[in-house]
């Protein structure tokens, strides 16, 4: 696994010098920092390597690390895995609150819709050039991210739902 | 002659019995044929992951039986691994035993409805009132373990709640023995029928490339003929003492994956019958001091112990700062569990991944052409739970 991991970081340093910002292990799992304009380009290369072979996205997430760090960016955490070569690897991006936009890894991993869907719908972020970038479990009509650290756990809806759906003439 | 198409709008769902819950599925039809689909799922949210911030690790674990709520186990097993994983400790062998007899017992009890269920769908009535009748037997047996019936959470971070109670094994053994006949029944009914041949073969075919590339996980990608098993090919909680095989199929349609369903069931069973023979003799419960409570009658008699339980209790378990991603397969596919830790007695962040959320999003690639009748079949043979697509 550890020489594994070393191949991953490497291939990728090797190919994106500038894209790799940090590098983190913990508990045997490995976690590659990129940088936001390159994760496409990383993810179509991580994917379509043959010694690598990520074909396979098991999951696309959201963390709003700004009480963790007391900083203002969300991390957008991709969970990547090769079902022909068993290996896994966790990429992160880092972007700012003010601004939290991202491009969209459709184009690579078609499960990745509705996982950024559901990324957008709990932490309000924007994947460019998404098909469908619509709430996805949240109702029609709900305001706000509930996922982010300053959304209050028991909500803060201004309508109630009721309210919500007659203003639209349901 | 000339050709008209008209695109007819038609509702499916919330309350649709086929629709395995609260899904609601908005689909364009021409004719019979469905144009699209635009599937509506959240009706069932309930915040899980938000409500995880605000918990304890221990007390997380009776929402984690709510996701999957017919796999309750498995969930609390993808959910202990996470955890176990960020504090590093080590389970007792009969521990993992022990989570392994019981996942495997209720990816029976998840296929069992699963069976009912989708053969009702289809309209074969006598096997939906077969799969009850064993499920019954199962649920039983959680009953004796845990009390429950359903919701078990009965696992807890570093072993299961108490050791399993007198009489578990041989009722266990009971059903082991008898399940595989059952098992011949139910294919008499369905595997040669050639009504229901002509319902589900080359209906819902999806290549292995599309299935790998749509994340499909658990029975649905290996009905595509990947041989792909998170037990298999990263082994947790001893899976790799067990001799086990993993079932695929070949065409990726509802018959293989139906096909690979009660296969599964097989060496489920097999795979309990081989955990009661080797189960072996140490604790249920690891005996490191932050993590297990002591033993109730020595609070009585012992100030360590009560001192101990006093510190569990009020401070809880805080693991390092970090984060972990742990996998299981569950019954319906690839269940994870990603944790990030700020190194208090609460998570940081719990994102899960619920096999059926990411299965269902395939449910257009597969339906589109079809016809209507199909989509029932379709959705039956991707075995979702709402519970845990809406979290």
């Amino acid at each position: 696994m550890s020489e594994d991991s070393f191949t991953i970081e490497n291939r990728l340093r090797i190919r994106f010098p500038k894209a790799v910002l940090k590098v983190k292990s913990f508990k045997g799992e490995q976690t590659i920092y990129i940088d936001k304009d390159s994760i496409v380009a990383v993810s179509q290369f991580l994917r379509d390597d043959e010694g690598l072979d990520f074909d396979f996205l098991t999951d696309l997430c959201g963390v709003d690390t700004t009480s963790l760090d007391k900083g203002n960016s969300y991390e957008i955490v991709y969970h990547l895995y090769s079902i022909k070569k068993n290996h896994r690897v966790r990429l992160k991006v880092k972007i700012s609150t003010s601004n939290p936009v991202v491009e969209s890894v459709t184009g690579i991993w078609k499960t990745a819709d509705w996982h950024e869907r559901e990324a957008y719908d709990m932490f309000g972020i924007t994947f460019e050039g998404h098909p469908n970038l619509v709430r996805i479990l949240t109702p029609d009509g709900f305001e706000g991210h509930p996922l982010r650290k300053d959304y209050p756990l028991k909500g803060r809806q201004p309508n109630s739902l009721r309210d919500v759906y007659r203003k639209e003439g349901r | 002659m000339t050709e008209t198409q008209q695109v007819m709008t038609i509702n499916m769902g919330p309350q649709h019995p086929s629709t395995h819950g609260v899904l609601r599925l908005v689909l364009d039809l021409d004719g019979e044929t469905v144009v699209r689909v635009t599937p509506h799922i959240g009706y069932l949210h309930r915040g899980v992951e938000k409500l995880a911030e605000h918990k304890t690790y221990h007390q997380f674990i009776t929402l984690t039986d709510r996701l999957d709520y017919l796999a309750p186990l498995s969930n609390n097993l993808g959910y202990l691994l996470a955890v176990e994983k960020l504090l590093g400790v080590e389970i007792p062998k009969r521990a993992q035993y022990i989570r392994v007899l019981l996942c495997e017992l209720t990816r029976i009890s998840s296929h069992l409805l699963w069976f009912a269920t989708h053969a009702l769908d289809l309209g074969a009535m006598t096997a939906f009132f077969y799969c009850f009748r064993e499920r019954e037997m199962i649920n039983d047996l959680f009953e004796m373990v845990s009390g429950a019936r359903m919701n078990l959470s009965y696992f807890r971070i570093g072993g299961v709640a108490k050791d399993l109670p007198e009489g578990f094994l041989e009722k266990t053994r009971d059903f082991v023995n008898i399940f595989p006949s059952k098992l011949k029944d139910y294919e008499t009914l369905l595997s040669k029928n050639k009504i229901w041949l002509l319902r589900t073969k080359d209906i819902g075919v999806i290549s292995a490339e599309d299935a790998i590339n749509y994340g499909l996980s658990g029975p649905s990608i290996r009905g595509s003929g990947v041989k792909w098993d998170v037990r298999k090919a990263e082994p947790y909680s001893s899976y790799d003492e067990f001799d086990f095989i993993v079932p695929v199929g070949q065409s990726g349609d509802v018959y293989d994956r139906y096909v690979v369903r009660v296969e599964e069931m097989r060496q489920s069973n097999e795979i309990v019958r081989q955990a009661i023979d080797s189960l072996p003799n140490d604790n249920h419960m690891t005996d490191a001091l932050n993590l297990a409570p002591p033993p109730k009658e020595e609070l009585k008699s012992s100030m360590e112990s009560l001192i101990h339980h006093f510190k569990i209790v009020t401070e809880g378990i805080c693991p390092p700062a970090g984060e972990v991603y742990a996998s299981i397969e569950a019954p319906k596919g690839e269940l994870g569990y990603y944790i990030v830790s700020d190194g208090t007695d609460k998570p940081y962040r719990v994102k899960i991944r619920p096999p059926s959320f990411v299965n269902l999003e395939a449910l257009e690639k597969l339906v589109v052409g079809r016809l209507f009748a199909d989509v029932v079949a379709i959705i039956g043979s991707l075995d979702i739970v709402l519970g845990e697509i809406d979290r």
